[in-house]
């Protein structure tokens, strides 16, 4: 009675397996296809909408989207783990050798540009500062709200963990002012907090406090500090329109890096990452496209 | 049938033996790990720059001090909190409290011991790190002290319930003749019934310091990492950096077999020198206590 049963089973399902098999070879699309990404926290977001978008329109792709930090993706993107590393940074040539050393070839695409916003408490009256000041402030040499035009109070410098590229792209920047041969560093008491939403909390409840984010992250009920490039120089405040022509200082370009060319389904993912609907869901997060969409929402600021 | 009982009995010997000897197996083999990746920090860096004041790995600066003191502030201050906090409380479920108080008290202490420390940590950015800069007028809610009440938070359910085991199991005699010869409540608990538990208690409190050093999560979220030197009290109350914090923020993004990996290594050695040097002082008193009391019983 059992073994019949079984046998009854089995053979159900080895029918019912063959029907699937014939129905996908009589499905025109492929099977599923799957697509690793992992990356920068900075761009997490972003490539989590992109993959949802494209994974609706095209049901056979699978897309798996992690964070962990730039150079996570690409030490993964070396190691072969993942097909697509997202960075915020541009890769490094020892992380190139060290992918050639493997036997890859990291190819990079510009897929969006991100503006960095130095954010500080709404209660706080300081809304624009130049970037020397920005600079001195990091590094220690200003240690009041006074010294900028605020109120008497200490300045507590909030930043991400150095192992984060905004963090890295702050320090090049803005510390150094771009400069190769500036070797100055972040006050030993600048607090390094692990995550964007650690320094939006601190900065939202503490008036004493400035910090500094990606434009997308930061939510619309902390204010935002109008950048100088110099003294005397116009202040900017980042936005779309600002970054687009460059007048707002503090911006950089967002990078998937692949291992050699693409082809065949990574191709067409990339390929759609380019075209206007997928640059418009960059627009909505807060991140600037890299070419320009319909003229309606390259002029809408950041909401 | 004897027989088989006799090779049953072989075999489970064996197997508990070989579980308990683990224990140690796996302590030599996870110090062997951390010497064998944390020593050749000795030799990229030099030692003075390895000691010195400025730690950013990024700019090939791996001093450790900062780290250190970082976490033994953090850590001194959550014993300070922890120890008086949870050796009351145990005195007080074991020895004072009525019957159904303890039935009540002694779950929810451990229930408290049984929340993710991640749940605490964001308990301590949105609450207390905001209501401690109000209430303290500090600049920033982000300090040592936020750190170390949220440990102590931690330390206090293990303290409490090894204390409370280690209390209860003094026999009803002891505290029937400290009161036969008069003694009151108090001086039964401080003198006689406390003194008895003493082994006990100093494990519970070695325990306590153990899962408050060790304590990672929490930490990395509300001491603000900043790497500065503690040394006066006064650096209770900035932030400060602790190595847990470092190797957890620090670890995931490190080239394998870089200077920055050993030196990641090397603080983890370090932990794991201080956490043994601890457990032996806690033992070798508790060792001393013992003999001492035989020799006044023999």
């Amino acid at each position: 009675m059992n073994r019949v049963a079984i046998f009854i089973l089995f053979t159900s399902f080895l029918l019912s397996s063959c029907n699937s098999a014939s129905s996908v070879q009589a499905d025109p699309q492929t099977p599923a296809a799957y697509i690793e990404n992992k990356g920068s926290d900075t761009m997490v977001n972003l490539a989590l909408a992109w993959a949802e978008k494209y994974q609706s329109d095209h049901p056979n792709v699978r897309i798996s989207v992690t964070g962990g930090g730039s150079g996570t993706g690409i030490a993964a993107l070396i190691n072969g783990t993942v097909d697509v590393a997202n960075a915020s940074r541009q890769i490094k040539q020892e992380e190139i050798e060290e992918a050639k050393a493997n036997g890859g070839n990291p190819v990079e695409f510009v897929v969006a540009r991100d503006a960095i916003a130095v954010i500080v408490n709404p209660n706080n009256p300081v809304s624009q500062l130049t970037l020397q000041q920005i600079s001195d402030i990091y590094s220690g040499k200003i240690n009041n709200w006074k010294e900028v035009g605020g109120e008497d109070r200490p300045i507590v410098r909030l930043s991400r963990e150095t192992n984060s590229g905004t963090h890295v792209y702050f320090l090049e920047t803005v510390l150094r002012l771009g400069e190769k041969e500036n070797k100055t560093l972040f006050s030993m008491d600048t607090l390094l907090l692990p995550s964007s939403e650690g320094i939006i909390i601190e900065v939202r409840q503490n008036p004493n406090a400035i910090g500094y984010d990606g434009l997308g992250y930061v939510p619309a009920d902390l204010k935002v500090i109008a950048i100088a490039k110099e003294a005397g120089g116009v202040y900017v405040l980042p936005s779309i329109a600002t970054v687009n022509d460059k007048s707002y200082a503090v911006a950089r370009d967002l990078y998937m890096y692949t291992n050699g060319e693409p082809t065949g389904i990574l191709k067409e993912y990339l390929d759609w990452i380019f075209s206007p609907e997928a640059q418009q869901i960059v627009a909505e997060l807060g991140f600037v496209p890299v070419l320009t969409p319909s003229p309606v929402s390259s002029l809408t600021g950041i909401p | 049938m004897e027989k088989s009982l006799n090779w049953r009995e072989f075999v489970i010997t064996r197997l508990i033996k070989a579980s308990g000897y683990s224990a140690i197996l796996f302590v030599a083999l996870i110090f062997i790990f951390l010497l064998r990746e944390g020593l050749p920090a000795l030799s990229d860096v030099k030692i003075a720059e390895l000691f010195s004041v400025r730690w950013y790995p990024i700019e090939e600066y791996f001093g450790i001090l900062p780290l250190l003191t970082g976490s033994l502030i953090v850590t001194l201050g959550a014993a300070l909190i922890a120890v008086p906090f949870g050796i009351g409380t145990a005195v007080y479920i074991s020895e004072i409290a009525p019957r159904w108080v303890r039935e009540i008290l002694k779950p929810l202490v451990e229930l408290l011991g049984g929340l993710p420390s991640v749940v605490l940590g964001f308990l301590g950015i949105l609450v207390l790190s905001p209501f401690l800069r109000v209430f303290l007028d500090l600049p920033t809610g982000l300090t040592a002290f936020t750190g170390s009440l949220l440990l102590g938070g931690i330390a206090v359910p293990t303290i409490v319930s090894v204390a409370e085991d280690a209390l209860d199991s003094v026999p009803r005699a002891y505290r029937e003749g400290a009161w036969a010869l008069g003694a009151t409540r108090w001086q039964t608990i401080w003198r006689v019934t406390l003194p008895a538990a003493k082994s006990g208690v100093l494990t519970a409190v070695m325990l306590g310091i153990g899962r408050a050093i060790g304590e990672t999560m929490t930490v990395m979220m509300v001491t603000g990492n900043a790497p500065v030197l503690a040394l006066k009290l006064g650096s209770l109350f900035s932030p400060v950096r602790t190595m847990t914090a470092t190797i957890a923020a620090e670890m995931g993004e490190v080239a394998n077999g870089s200077t920055h990996y050993h030196v990641l290594f090397f603080i983890g050695m370090v932990l794991f020198l201080i956490s043994l040097g601890v457990n032996i002082a806690a033992s070798s008193v508790v060792f001393r206590a013992k003999k001492r009391a035989e020799r006044i019983l023999s």
